[in-house]
């Protein structure tokens, strides 16, 4: 499904990734936890193809394609998503208008015919029903005035219209009460397929006891320090990141 | 690295085509002769000529303001042809008479003037450079007592009206631009609303310079009787040329009790080339009086032409509880400016003005809000709520903000509220990450921006201000 070899990447001037490589199966979940500013978020705007990063090195396969040769929105087309840290706000643009463009933008990259109105509202309200959210959500702006929590939420609410092949979640989780962690991680979990594969960015071991991951991986000064089953998460959770950023500086 | 935004293409101006038309035009230059000439031409009756001329002689007296925030060469006045007309302009008896190169002309810019072939309810009148060239729909409006037909008309078919009217909302010498058009006015659209009457339709103008070197100098005026209600849309196109030509409009609206007067503006000169070479000149007067009691007066415009526009559509709330309300889109591209906002004057009690601004600046254009809030003595009670938000979109453009405010009445509230965003990278990323292009983002953040105002146009026109948004920007940014 996804993979990165070697990658390297800049953002105004500084190399933030500094050799990556991770392999993404099909069927799987992945967790990335590290350190803060360690390059969680960098690696996944790299996949994403957020023009403020340059990549300098490596390469980035997607379903047997070049992913670093397409376009944001290509990537997008073909079944990548990102939910964002932190998602931007769309003032006068409601939620309803932008999930139809979004959706029809897909269909229409995939040769099919654009859903109507009235056929959307219906797919709609089904997926609505996974994030526990009224209808009264999509008469909003995208984002405008949402809580951090609600922002989350509706990062959610997105992929599961999008139904994507790949989905990034950065760091989804923080900033959400109990009730819409679980909310989250039942979206999340729902999708799950068995063609589709997920990458966690995530601080917090708790989010891991509602979507079990079957790698979980410490980046840490751009690179990853170490890989494990899901109990490294629970290591992590006790000890912390020194012991581990500690020896990669040592390595280095 | 180019970033998405930068490599948006341009997209040209689709009207700027030149219809190749014989025309009745009047020699260069103006003095009391041309502005004799062109009354005669129009059969005017001798108080129009002497209300011609006693504004042209305040003209020569006044001097171009340049307090708005715009820059331009002179402007010579003797080089301006004041009047061109296709030819075969007798009074028409139905509009199988119009030259079909004229019809052809509206085809092309979506403007059918054919009665039977309008799916849409809406009236138009058509000016072509001096002169009004068909008005549609004419005997249906008059079955409800609508008078809806060209300025010229009027003045044959209403002299009464037009007297009684005329210059009572921005006077010959308001300002020079006004006075000049007071002078040299060709023609324009009337339209009357008696007591009580629902107009049945849209009304519409449809604004078309063709010749060149020509200004155009039209003048609109509107009356709708107490508790009449009429909607009036104004469109505008102009070939491309790589010289300037003015438009100098005069648009009067009065509102008497409980009437209502709707009047939008889609304006889509041409706006110069991407290095600011031609483009109109749009400098226009719009001034609305609530007259009567419980009267309101609403100007949405949605400007993405002209090389320059200086445009200040007002309301003067005279009688008590009226409304006054702008709705504004504004936006400049390459080398455009514009200089653009509204006045609203409370005089009554209790008066009530909204103003929603937006104005959107990329390329290297300038964009200024220029709005005045004047709450006089006897206007107890009086509110305005005004709110102001500019867009930038790439680094090279600018907007400015000079809002005034003078409340001679402790009872008079103001509100005012301003924000300036630039569209963001990452605004535009987020959309392309969710699969849209850039040009979708772009114009869906944008139509976001805007929506406040869009939705106050009658459905088809939003749809059309949407798409004109989209072109208008395109090319625009980085
Ligand atoms: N556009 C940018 N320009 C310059 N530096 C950047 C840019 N983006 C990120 N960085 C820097 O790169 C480093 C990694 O940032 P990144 O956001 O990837 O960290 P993170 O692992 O997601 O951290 P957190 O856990 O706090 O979200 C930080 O030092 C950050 O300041
Ligand atoms: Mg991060």
């Amino acid at each position: 499904m996804l993979d990165i070899k070697n990658l390297t990447a800049t953002a105004g001037g500084t190399e933030i990734l500094r050799g990556i490589t991770l392999t993404v199966n099909a069927g799987e979940v992945h967790a990335i936890m590290g350190p803060n500013g360690s390059g969680k978020s960098t690696l996944a705007q790299v996949l994403a193809g957020h023009p403020s990063y340059e990549v300098t090195g490596g390469s980035v396969t997607y379903k047997g394609q070049d992913l670093l040769d397409m376009e944001p929105e290509a990537r997008a087309q073909a079944g990548v998503f990102l939910a964002f840290q932190y998602p931007v706000e769309i003032p006068g643009v409601t939620n309803a208008y932008f999930l139809r463009a979004a959706y029809n933008a897909k269909r229409t990259a995939q040769g099919l015919e654009e859903l109507d109105p009235m056929d959307f509202l219906d797919l709609l309200e089904e997926k609505l029903k996974l994030v526990e959210w009224g209808p009264e959500i999509m008469s909003r702006a995208v984002n405008a005035g949402f809580s951090g929590g609600e922002k989350k939420r509706n990062e959610i609410l997105q992929m599961a219209v999008l139904e994507p092949s790949l989905a990034i979640l950065d760091e989804t989780d923080s900033g959400l009460d109990i009730d819409a962690l679980k909310i989250v991680a039942n979206g999340v979990n729902a999708l799950r397929r068995p063609d589709s594969a997920t990458l966690l960015v995530t601080h917090y071991q708790r989010l891991l006891n509602h979507i079990v991951p079957d790698r979980v991986h410490v980046l840490a000064g751009g690179r990853i320090v170490r890989s494990g089953g899901k109990e490294l998460a629970l290591e992590l959770e006790e000890r912390g990141y020194e012991w581990l950023t500690d020896a990669a500086g040592a390595v280095a | 690295m180019t970033s998405p935004v930068e490599s948006y293409v341009q997209q040209d101006y689709k009207y700027g085509f030149v219809t190749d038309i014989e025309a009745d035009t009047v020699p260069r230059g103006l003095n009391e002769d041309t502005i004799r000439l062109i009354s005669a031409k129009k059969q005017e009756p001798a108080f129009l000529l002497e209300w011609r001329l006693a504004a042209y002689r305040r003209w020569l007296a006044m001097t171009e303001p340049h307090w708005p925030n715009v820059q331009y060469p002179p402007i010579d006045y003797q080089d301006i042809i004041y009047y061109s007309a296709p030819k075969q302009v007798k009074p028409l008896g139905s509009l199988d008479e119009v030259d079909p190169e004229l019809l052809a002309t509206y085809e092309k810019l979506g403007i059918s003037l054919s009665e039977q072939k309008r799916l849409s309810g809406v009236a138009v009148d058509a000016i072509f450079d001096s002169v009004s060239v068909a008005t549609t729909f004419r005997e249906k409006l008059a079955e409800s007592g609508v008078i809806f037909c060209s300025f010229s008309d009027a003045v044959k078919d209403h002299p009464e009206l037009v007297k009684k009217y005329l210059g009572s909302v921005v006077p010959a010498g308001d300002n020079f631009f006004a006075a000049l058009n007071a002078a040299v006015f060709t023609d324009g659209s009337f339209v009357y609303i008696p007591k009580g009457v629902t107009c049945p339709m849209e009304l519409s103008t449809y604004f078309r310079i063709n010749a060149a070197d020509t200004g155009q100098f039209e003048r609109t005026l509107i009356v709708a009787e107490a508790g009449a209600t009429v909607s009036y849309l104004e469109g505008c196109t102009a070939p491309k040329r790589d010289t300037n030509q003015l438009h100098a409009a005069v648009v009067e609206l009065v509102a008497l009790e409980g009437a209502t007067i709707k009047y939008s503006t889609v304006q889509n000169w041409y706006a110069g080339d991407s290095e600011g070479k031609g483009g109109i000149y749009n400098f226009v007067t719009k001034r609305g009086k609530c007259a009567g009691a419980r009267s309101r007066i609403t100007w949405t415009q949605v400007e993405t032409g002209s090389s320059i526009t200086w445009k200040y559509p007002s309301v003067i709330l005279q009688g008590d509880d009226s409304i006054g309300e702008f709705y504004s889109v504004a936006v400049v591209n390459n080398r455009q400016q514009a200089d653009t906002g509204t006045k609203m004057i409370h005089v009554g009690r209790n008066t009530k003005s909204t103003i929603i601004s937006k104005g959107i600046s990329a390329g290297r254009g300038q964009n200024s809000y220029r709005g005045l809030v004047k709450m006089l003595p006897k206007a107890v009670g009086a509110r305005n709520y005004t709110q102001c938000d500019s867009m930038l979109i790439g680094n090279a453009c600018g907007a400015h903000t000079f809002p005034y405010i003078d409340v001679q009445h402790p009872s008079a509230s103001v509100e005012h509220e301003a924000s300036t965003s630039k569209i963001g990278e990452d605004q535009i990323f987020y959309c392309k990450q969710r699969g849209l292009d850039t040009e979708d983002a772009i114009s869906m953040i944008v139509n976001g921006f805007c929506k406040d105002v869009f939705q106050n146009l009658p459905m088809e026109f939003a749809v059309e201000a949407q798409k004109l948004l989209g072109i208008s920007l395109e090319g625009s940014v980085g």
